[in-house]
């Protein structure tokens, strides 16, 4: 079963229904007292990486999330500001995040670019890891983010141009997030999110 | 790169799509559900689905249909009508919306917007705006007046003046959507579409008047739009003949040059 995490601005409901459109079992879970039966998690995002982290420590994830996770491997995937808040720190609200990978967020420059960032952008895909299993370079995903992520080389999976190249989707093992919206994404964001739900599981 | 996106914006009444002209004598074009999943499966970028009774009925936008149409459809959903509240935001994402449309509520209401933006972030708040051609006064700069409530109510506030406050009060996209031109298949208001383009920072839509891709190009190549709403060329029993989402494309990539989305083969 997966848990899709739901706090107060996320947009839970559209991931699950996502889920339900490619057929795997999924429900909401809005604590870690919620999650006997959850072998894996679905972190969604809207709104601001600040108060999407104080939600999260509100309700207790972030240790909960890390011995799963980090510790235990279940697979997890973040999605749009689930992904900003995996890494060390986001100038969104100068928030430190949850750290589980390298990197940083910081403002698109609106100097220069319409922001946020909103619409169909093209990923050149990075690596060989089992999340972007089946999907050609020059895929095309919904992107809405005023802020972006760069990380090392070795956790980035795709980037995506938006003035300069930023993290489209990073990734470390069973660590696995989207910048752009798998649940929005039509057969593109379904077919990612089928390989995340497939992730681990023999072929 | 990123692409300019084809939008389809349904006038929603009792569950199903109409189309108007010049914001009047609305017909029936199908069932929302229907016609939703149609588009979906002609490709196009993202819908705007708009509850345009609801405001006037004083009544809660439709969610149950909301949500219907949030199940079959995996692009982005801005739904808007009728929407007073916080908590009408949170309903309406909650059915399934991605992102919350408002118009005359924006105007009666802006701290709306601000609201919208702190709660949700500014990516989720479009303030759409009604503007029609007047003589350009010292109140009226730019000659072209905001109107609401179906355009049938007038504020004496100027267009860009309007565009630049949504901005600064939170908006992150901002639709400008010509009462003169509104299905009349004659093109687009670039002059008022350009002159809020140049006006503010995030995306802007061009919306209103759509008969021909040219008129699309147009918006894109001269007034800088980040998206087009088509809606009469693809569905309007008006129109003498329809355009698929594929057609459209074809013609702006390859007569115009303009990057969108690619038709990807079922």
């Amino acid at each position: 079963m997966i848990g899709v995490i739901s706090y107060q601005t996320g947009n839970a409901r559209s991931v699950l229904r996502a889920l339900a459109a490619i057929g795997a079992p999924a429900r909401l879970v809005a604590s870690p007292d919620d999650c006997d039966d959850i072998d894996r998690f679905v972190l969604p995002g809207v709104g601001a990486a600040d108060v999407t982290m104080k939600s999260l420590e509100e309700a207790g994830w972030p240790d909960y999330l890390r011995a799963r996770v980090v510790e235990g491997g279940a697979p997890f995937l973040g999605v749009c500001v689930g992904l900003q808040v995996l890494l060390d720190h986001s100038a969104e609200g100068d928030v430190d995040g949850l750290g589980w990978l390298s990197g940083e967020v910081r403002e698109f420059p609106s100097s220069e670019l319409r922001v946020p960032q909103m619409g169909w952008n093209s990923v050149d895909v990075k690596s060989t890891h089992p999340l972007l299993a089946g999907v050609p370079s020059d895929s095309y995903f919904y992107f809405v983010n005023s802020y972006f992520a760069t990380v090392g080389d070795d956790d980035l999976l795709a980037t995506t141009e938006y003035g300069a190249p930023f993290a489209a989707v990073i990734g470390r093992d069973n660590i696995m997030a989207t910048q752009f919206h798998v649940e929005k994404s039509g057969p593109a964001g379904l077919a990612v999110l089928t390989n995340f739900v497939n992730f681990g599981k023999a072929a | 790169m990123l692409t300019t996106r084809l939008i389809a914006c349904l006038d929603v009444v009792e569950g199903n799509v109409t189309k108007a002209r010049r914001f009047e004598d609305n017909i029936v074009v199908g069932d929302v559900e229907t016609v939703v999943a149609g588009l979906y499966q002609q490709q196009i970028d993202e819908v705007i689905f708009y509850d345009i009774l609801a405001s006037a009925q004083n009544r809660r936008i439709d969610l149950e249909t909301v949500e219907r149409v949030a199940s079959r459809v995996f692009i982005p959903l801005t739904v808007g009508g009728g929407i007073k509240s916080l908590e009408d935001m949170h309903l309406v994402l909650d059915a399934g919306a991605e992102k919350i449309s408002m118009d005359s509520m924006a105007v009666k209401n802006p701290e709306l917007i601000t609201q919208g933006a702190n709660e949700f972030g500014r990516q989720c708040i479009v303030v759409s705006m009604q503007v029609k051609r007047v003589v350009p006064t010292a109140a009226i700069p730019s000659g072209y007046e905001v109107a609401i409530n179906g355009a049938r109510v007038f504020t004496g506030m100027d267009a860009v003046e309007w565009a630049r406050k949504a901005e600064a009060m939170g908006a992150g996209e901002i639709v400008v959507n010509s009462i003169d031109q509104d299905g009349t298949h004659q093109g687009y208001d670039l002059t008022i579409t350009k002159a809020i383009t140049d006006a503010v920072r995030v995306p802007v839509i061009a919306s209103g008047g759509a008969g021909t891709v040219a008129h699309i190009a147009a918006a894109v190549q001269e007034a800088d739009v980040s998206a087009a709403i088509v809606s009469s060329i693809l569905y309007s029993p008006r129109m003498e003949k329809l355009t698929t989402v594929a057609e459209l494309k074809a013609e702006l990539a390859h007569d115009y040059g303009i990057h969108v989305r690619p038709i990807v083969a079922a």
